[in-house]
């Protein structure tokens, strides 16, 4: 049956669907005979080209993680791979007896140039992520031309390394007894390599921590309010994007035999992010089709341009150039993006749900919830100037829990800049701000995602290419623990079941539950509104801030909204929110907070406030 | 190591740090206006320097194509866009005049004999061709991504610089060249002989930067780019055109480009790939300042001037790798007094 057929009658579509395979699952069904029997079939000469491209592919794929996936990028993948390389061919070639006593056995030896070499690659993406990271974007590539300059004179003026020489004389690679002495063994081993290395990519990118990676791209504050440690996330993606680079070292230096300087410079660097980039950074896949047609077109152009220039010199590096220029004005997405979007164009990915998924897994364990009545959160005294002009003066309340508190006010009176400094976004200039008992102000907003303060955003903050099931998990980050080792090796599957469930089961509670595949951004604003709720909710949260949740809103949609809230004030939640809507906050919360001009005018139940001379005066400039 | 080392090393530092100065104060304008991170700045250098040696020397002047390409396509850009919106082919007068003007100035440098002209002329020669190469390249290259995410910016920026060091091979080979000093002799300050050449380069920066300060301070034009810089959305909500002003700072940096080159191709010998590494030193400036302050990018490259010179004192083949290392110290202090994350435009 056509699929076609099935997304135009969606009532006959079945309830329960088939465990499907992946297109990256299908890719490598297909791809696994192929390469079977490529080096029986091939000549040399073309088997030794799928082994570079095989090399090249592995260090383009950190480059996709890094660039495609995580909005960064790193002219740093050419000189990782020399230095592993570099040590590899250090190790395989040093006799023992010049390398210190302790360390004598390690003379020779491929896997201890594969650990030695992982580990200096590591090391030094750990300096250069730590140093620019933090910064603002533009610093890690800038740092990692600079350090990949600084590595190619270093390793040419290095006299144990050969200088510009290099080192040669590397012996066949031989592991456990087997000699991978040719390129058609070599090929095995490589393409081995490289597919395990696509597989974890895949893996991880569908995992807690795969979510914070791909957060990164645009979503970083909204993330870190969820307790998502961005730096470490992208700390994460540079030092696997470091990893396959080392692990393409190793095998450089096996296949190749002899290092020299040259092919780590950042010309080669560049080379890297441009195949990146023409394959696709945004698929994994994308590593791969970028580095076979680079390394094709490359040898096609080499052999062309000399004839049409009639002179001899590095003239496909203008061709590649003007294609990439030509990619970000066009096609930005490159080649697996491209073919990407004309395959989902043919089949349209599953949309709105007719029937609710369950959940299955067992439930997350809930944090103890505070006694009805307890003070959750309290402000004393809170003050915010910004220079001359002061924004909150001497703002005091408490929100007790299983309490709605309303704070309103006409613009301009300070309500927002109060919601940042709750939400620890922002610190007050004087006062205290209490949490649990507990001083918050001056904390981190991600430190406070993990004592169960949870909030939504006044202008939504949802990651829109990502399904609303994965955008809400986000807000779960912190009731998970695996790593990216598990991840990758698919170890976290019960927790992750555990994660999905738990956003689920939210995004049912709030009345999304058939939109669980969506993507975020095809929904209407006041549904990405509730989907913030949810996303809060995941947190497992005591204190929900609220930043005027009913806008947007249809009518319907608001009920649904205030039944949800009042349920959960029930369970004892605590509950803050800024609203404007003042027929949807006086039939809801329990109090109000008005304020105008940064101060605090009046304060009590909705049907005092409704009554209020002053708050009257404030909204509709005075009884007459 | 004795005092007259000293004086001279730093008086070479001197030089070469005034030329990074320059080169850091052109990255930060044309950053803090456009987002872009101008890596091929250090292409105008390069083009400026061996366009001066190929008048020197007889040979052929081939920067001129290069520009009556660039502008070529810069018409045809311009018409399709007028097609797309119009549904119409029209030729708009700007980039007809830039073609022209492109033409006319290939047919100069391809007929004249520029050899005899004089050092004054030539460097007015390259200038009148580096600087349109600059408005064209940004009406070609980034004009159409001008709104684009900056890492994309960076990108483009990456390939362009590819690019025109291809284009560069091509024009001028793989030799590389030096120009004669534009004068003789040098001045002695008391037991210290100070180089003419430092002499001019210290002048003509300190004039060009006085120059820059004013079209800032002064100028409509300079508060304009100013203002792009400060807020490009307030900016443009007051009818300062945003490719008006990416124009206006690539222009500029190329005009900074040409006269660092100028300036330069008398002291050291110019490869057509050359001036990477000089515009990379001006970065390393520019990040002492925190892509952000003028005043302390150009002392950080003055000082990043000094480093370089020292360290072909005490240990010449480590020059680049301890130029580059300085900047490890910078991030470490930025990254320290750096909180929180931020989502980027």
């Amino acid at each position: 049956m056509k699929p076609g057929v099935l997304s135009k009658t969606p009532a006959a579509r079945p309830t329960v669907s088939m465990p499907r395979l992946s297109p990256s699952g299908w890719i490598l069904l297909a791809l696994l005979p192929v390469l079977a029997v490529a080096p029986l079939v091939l000549p040399t000469y073309q088997v030794t080209l799928a082994n570079n491209i095989g090399i090249f592919a592995l260090a383009t794929l950190g480059l996709v993680l890094l660039t495609g996936v995580a909005g960064m990028t790193s002219f740093g993948q050419a000189a990782f791979i020399g230095v592993s390389a570099y040590a590899t061919a250090y190790l395989a070639t040093v006799s023992a007896a010049d390398l210190p006593g302790p360390l004598a056995w390690m003379a020779g030896s491929p896997l201890a140039g594969l650990a030695v070499g992982l580990v200096l690659t590591l090391a030094i993406a750990t300096v250069l992520g730590a140093v620019t990271l933090r910064l603002s974007g533009h610093y890690l590539p800038l740092g990692t031309i600079a350090w990949g300059l600084s590595l190619f004179y270093l390793f040419g003026n290095l006299e144990f390394l050969g200088g510009h020489t290099g080192l040669s004389g590397i012996p066949a690679l031989n592991l456990f007894g087997i000699a991978l002495d040719n390129a058609e063994t070599l090929f095995y081993l490589i393409w081995a390599i490289l597919l395990l290395a696509v597989v974890a990519t895949l893996n991880l990118l569908d995992s807690r921590v795969g979510r914070a990676i791909r957060a990164l791209r645009g979503g970083q504050r909204m993330s870190e309010s969820m307790g998502v440690d961005s730096f470490r996330a992208k700390m994460t993606a540079f030092l696997v994007a470091a990893l396959y680079a080392g692990l393409a070292g190793w095998l450089y230096a096996y296949t190749q035999r002899f290092v020299s300087p040259a092919p780590f410079s950042l010309q080669a660097g560049i080379d890297f992010l441009f195949m990146a980039l023409i394959g696709g950074v945004g698929q994994v896949w994308g590593a791969v089709i970028g580095a076979a047609s680079v390394t094709f077109a490359k040898q096609w152009l080499q052999d062309l341009l000399p004839h049409l220039l009639g002179r001899t010199g590095n003239f496909e590096a203008i061709v590649f150039g003007l294609l990439i220029v030509l990619l970000m004005q066009r096609l930005p997405g490159g080649i697996a993006g491209w073919i990407a979007k004309a395959f989902e164009r043919r089949r349209r990915p599953t949309g709105v749900a007719d029937s609710l998924e369950l959940p299955t897994a067992e439930p997350l364990p809930r944090r103890p919830m505070p006694q009805k009545g307890e003070v959750v959160l309290e402000a004393k005294g809170v003050t915010r100037r910004f220079g001359g002009l002061v924004a909150n003066r001497d703002i005091s309340f408490t929100v007790r829990a299983g309490e709605i508190l309303a704070v309103i006010g006409p613009n301009g009176a300070g309500k927002s800049t109060l919601f940042n400094q709750l939400s620890c976004v922002d610190h007050p200039t004087s006062g205290e701000i209490l949490f649990r008992g507990e001083r918050i102000d001056g904390r981190t907003a991600r430190a406070m995602a993990g004592a169960g303060l949870s909030r939504s955003f006044q202008h939504v903050k949802l990651l829109p290419t990502m399904s609303v099931l994965e955008n809400v998990a986000i807000g779960a980050h912190l009731r998970g623990s695996k790593g990216v080792a598990a991840a990758a090796l698919r170890l976290d599957r019960t927790e992750e079941a555990r994660l999905l469930d738990e956003a689920r089961r939210q995004l049912v509670r709030v009345g999304l539950g058939q939109y669980l595949h969506v993507e975020a951004g095809s929904l209407a604003l006041g549904q990405q509104r509730i989907l913030e709720i949810a996303r809060a909710l995941c947190a497992d949260p005591c204190l929900l801030l609220l930043d005027e949740p009913a806008a947007g809103l249809r009518f319907l949609e608001k009920q649904a909204l205030a039944e949800l809230l009042v349920k959960l004030r029930s369970e004892g939640m605590a509950i803050l929110l800024v609203e404007h809507d003042m027929d949807f906050v006086m039939g809801l919360v329990d109090r109000v907070y008005v304020m105008e001009f940064g101060e605090r005018i009046a304060e009590g139940p909705p049907e005092t406030i409704q009554t209020n001379p002053a708050v009257l005066e404030a909204y509709l400039g005075g009884v007459e | 190591m004795n005092l007259q080392i000293v004086m001279l090393l730093g008086q070479d530092g001197i030089t070469n740090g005034a030329i990074y100065a320059l080169l850091a104060l052109s990255i930060l304008l044309v950053f803090t206006v456009t987002r872009i991170l101008l890596i091929p700045q250090g292409e105008f250098v390069a083009f400026a320097a061996l366009t001066m040696a190929a008048m020197q020397g007889g040979t052929p002047v081939r920067l001129g194509w290069l520009l009556l390409a660039l502008s070529a396509a810069a018409l045809v850009m311009d018409s399709h866009a007028a097609w797309r919106r119009d549904g119409r082919i029209a030729v708009r007068r700007g980039p007809a005049l830039g073609l022209a003007y492109a033409a006319g100035l290939t047919a100069l440098t391809t007929l004249l004999p520029l050899a005899d002209a004089g050092v004054a002329l030539q460097a007015l020669v390259t200038m009148a061709l580096i600087v349109p190469l600059g408005l064209a390249l940004y009406r070609v290259f980034y004009q159409p991504i001008a709104a684009a995410h900056p890492l994309v910016l960076l990108i483009v920026s990456i390939a362009v610089h590819v690019v025109l060091v291809g284009v560069g091979l091509l024009m001028f080979g793989p030799e590389g060249a030096r120009t004669e000093p534009f004068s003789d002799g040098g001045l002695r300050l008391g037991m210290v002989m100070l180089n003419s050449q430092t002499i001019w380069v210290v002048a003509v920066s300190l004039a060009l930067i006085l120059g820059l300060y004013l079209f800032f301070e002064r100028s409509l034009y300079g508060k304009a780019l100013r203002a792009a810089a400060v807020n490009r959305l307030g900016a443009e909500l007051v009818g300062i055109s945003p490719e008006l002003a990416g124009k206006a700072s690539f222009a500029l940096a190329a005009l900074i480009g040409s006269l660092s080159g100028i300036l330069i191709a008398p002291i050291t010998t110019i490869y057509y790939d050359s001036g990477f590494i000089i515009s990379l030193k001006g970065f390393v400036g520019a990040i002492i300042g925190g892509l952000a302050s003028y005043p302390v990018a150009a002392l950080g490259a003055l000082l990043i001037g000094q480093a370089e010179s020292f360290s072909t004192f005490w240990a010449s083949s480590y020059k680049e790798v301890i130029v580059f290392t300085l900047i490890l110290p910078v991030l470490v202090w930025r990254s320290l007094s750096h909180h929180g994350a931020e989502d980027e435009e």
